[in-house]
């Protein structure tokens, strides 16, 4: 543990006491006493309920919109499409200079995944927004959809969304996000063993227990205040201005309260449409999505399909692994294009590895957009990691823990994505996990370290 | 439709409200009488988070139409501590971090008070049953088991003092 204290030896003293105890959280008290307030806690007179209209297609042209009987509706205020929405095409992480636009806030003449938004509808009461919903006329045509990924990158695949003109995500003119250090073949060439395996991942939905949602206040001043449920305030905010095309200080944002995120929560979907419409209708406006919504619409956790070529010496050494990983945005990129990425630096896990290539593919398909979920990119990444290891380990008679202490990245090592490691602990941190899983651990690696040549 | 009267105890006092037929307690609760600690999560009676007592009962008061109470008496969570004291469970549940977003945690708490009320000594496997209507997301299930049996335990104390 020396090592490690040296790295944080201006950071902080020894004596923190936190871990291990229970330390009341401090909205604990309004949590079991039920006077924590969600954003649905809220009523407001005159509060209106949105409802959205939404594909019952994976893939179609939309031919005609018929909103006229869902108009006339006794308690129906209004009815919004993409022409009442200011600026239309986002992404979220245009904020971050993700490019390019690619999402309606609701669909123009097409539609790219079952459940996505067409029409919102506006009335005095759920049951109402409910009867109107069913009440809109829509035309489709029927398109072929593309559910998978390797058949989505194929020539003459359906184009899922043309804002991209591919079916996936461009990176700086390249069809995936590229690692390239060293020579793989060359490794393979050199190398006692190959190992090459597939793992693949289906999407998960975060299922928070409270579903999406928000409420719009308009205010006297103008102004409009929004009761969220979102992980992203700011995200939310500033997106919400642009598809406006208001100033951002028109906008105000109260969250904090999130009754279940995991990562859920942060896609910018329920607050544009909810503040457009309290602007346009000049009252409140309340937009929740329904349990179904939340399993069927909101963004999981991305599928992901990961090809790992390894070259292996007897002795444990790796000398070579090459990657080929898809990542399933579904229809339009919310967070994953950055997911992708963030799965490519990643690779080839924490061990140092003179030879590795890594094509980390961002794809477009049918399908319910994904976006984040604790540890999004990494999380797929390391467990089709960690059980290569264990293959490995079993091919060439090795302990998996000493396989990993031999490959584990220390102080000073190149990283495949050219940055050098520092404040590395990966060796300690196995240290302590075999002593506490009684792990008999080779004498040897417990006098390693994670520090410079340990 | 013409709306219907409701005249129901909740936590102890009278409550009269006119709602349409059909009108879910979970809606009469937190829309009218602003309970809202009662909250919703599905609508549909698979989540629990609805949870409150009728006579002693359990129910799920997203299910129950309004006008099934009438003559009846509701404890919600905002009727489990008295008189500003928190019950036990509440106490157990805010020390032994059993709650975490807070979303599933009043209907936690009204089933472990149905539980302890008609069980002072529950098994943990009285426990776990008694919550298995009860979906809570941030995976606390193992530190609100623990806070129900300690409750139970403290509650056993209080009453033998
Ligand atoms: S809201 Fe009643 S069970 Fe989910
Ligand atoms: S504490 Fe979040 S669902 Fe239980």
């Amino acid at each position: 543990m020396e090592h490690i204290r040296k790295i944080f030896a201006d950071e902080r003293s020894d004596d923190h006491n936190a871990v291990g105890v229970s330390i009341e959280r401090s909205d604990g008290l309004g949590h079991v006493t039920g006077k924590t307030q969600f954003y649905a806690d809220r009523h407001y007179p005159g509060m209106l309920t949105l409802k959205m209209v939404r594909s019952p297609h994976h893939h179609a042209k939309i031919l005609n919109v018929d909103t006229s009987a869902a108009e006339k509706m006794p308690g129906v205020v209004r009815v919004l499409t993409h022409a009442d929405v200011p600026s239309n095409i986002y992404t979220i992480l245009r904020l971050i200079q993700v490019e390019p636009n690619d999402e309606p806030v609701l669909a123009v003449d097409k539609v790219r995944f079952k459940g996505e938004a067409v029409v919102a509808v506006l009335a005095e009461s759920e049951a109402i927004a409910r009867d109107a919903v069913d009440a809109v006329r829509i035309d489709y045509e029927e398109l072929p959809p593309v559910f998978d990924v390797e058949e989505a990158l194929k020539p003459g695949a359906p184009l899922v969304n043309e804002y991209h003109g591919n079916n996936y995500f461009t990176y700086e003119g390249h069809h995936c996000r590229r690692v390239r250090y060293g020579d793989v073949e060359k490794g393979f060439a050199a190398a006692d063993h190959v190992v090459e395996e597939r793992y693949s991942s289906a999407p998960i939905e975060h299922a928070p227990v409270e579903t999406t949602g928000c409420i719009v206040v308009p205010e006297a001043n103008g102004r409009l205040t929004c009761y969220s449920n979102t992980q992203a305030l700011f995200f939310t905010l500033d997106n919400a201005g642009l598809i406006l095309n208001t100033p951002f200080q028109r906008l105000r944002l109260i969250g904090g309260t999130v009754g279940g995120g995991f990562g859920g929560k942060v896609d910018v979907i329920t607050e544009p449409v909810a503040f457009l419409a309290a602007d346009l209708t000049k009252r409140p406006v309340k937009f929740s999505y329904s349990r179904e919504e939340e399993m069927q619409v909101s963004s999981p956790r991305a599928a992901e399909r990961i090809y790992i070529k390894d070259g292996v010496m007897n002795d444990g050494r790796i000398v070579a692994r090459q990657i080929r990983l898809y990542v399933d945005a579904g229809a339009y990129s919310r967070h994953s294009p950055y997911g992708t990425t963030k799965a490519a630096a990643h690779m080839p896990g924490p061990y140092t590895i003179p030879n590795v290539q890594v094509d980390a593919h961002c794809v477009y398909a049918n399908r319910t957009p994904s976006s984040a979920m604790r540890g999004f990119g990494v999380t797929i990444g390391d467990f089709a990691l960690e059980v290569q290891m264990d293959k490995i380990a079993r091919l060439i008679g090795m302990d998996p823990m000493a396989l990993r202490m031999l490959n584990a990245y220390r102080d000073g090592d190149a990283k495949a994505h050219g940055e050098t490691t520092k404040g590395a602990a990966l060796v300690e941190v196995m240290q302590e996990a075999a002593k506490l899983a009684d792990w008999p651990l080779d004498g040897k690696y417990l006098s390693e370290s994670s520090g410079k040549g340990g | 439709m013409a709306r219907v009267p409701v005249v129901f105890t909740v936590n102890g006092t009278e409550a009269a409200e006119f709602v349409e037929p059909g009108a879910m307690l979970s809606d009469v609760l937190r829309d009218k009488l602003d309970l809202t600690g009662t909250r919703v999560g599905c609508s549909q009676g698979t989540c629990g988070a609805c949870t409150v007592m009728i006579d002693g009962e359990l129910i799920l008061s997203c299910l129950t139409p309004a006008q099934r109470v009438n003559g009846k008496s509701v404890v919600t969570i905002e009727g489990v501590a008295t008189n500003g004291e928190l019950d036990p469970i509440q106490q157990a549940f805010a020390t032994g971090f059993a709650t975490q977003c807070g979303f599933c945690t009043s209907g936690m708490i009204v089933a472990a008070k149905a539980l302890l009320d008609a069980n002072p000594d529950p098994s943990r496997d009285e426990v776990v049953d008694a919550i298995s209507g009860n979906i809570c997301r941030c995976t606390g299930y193992e530190p609100i088991i623990n806070a129900i049996l300690s409750a139970a335990a403290e509650r056993r104390v209080a009453k033998s003092a």
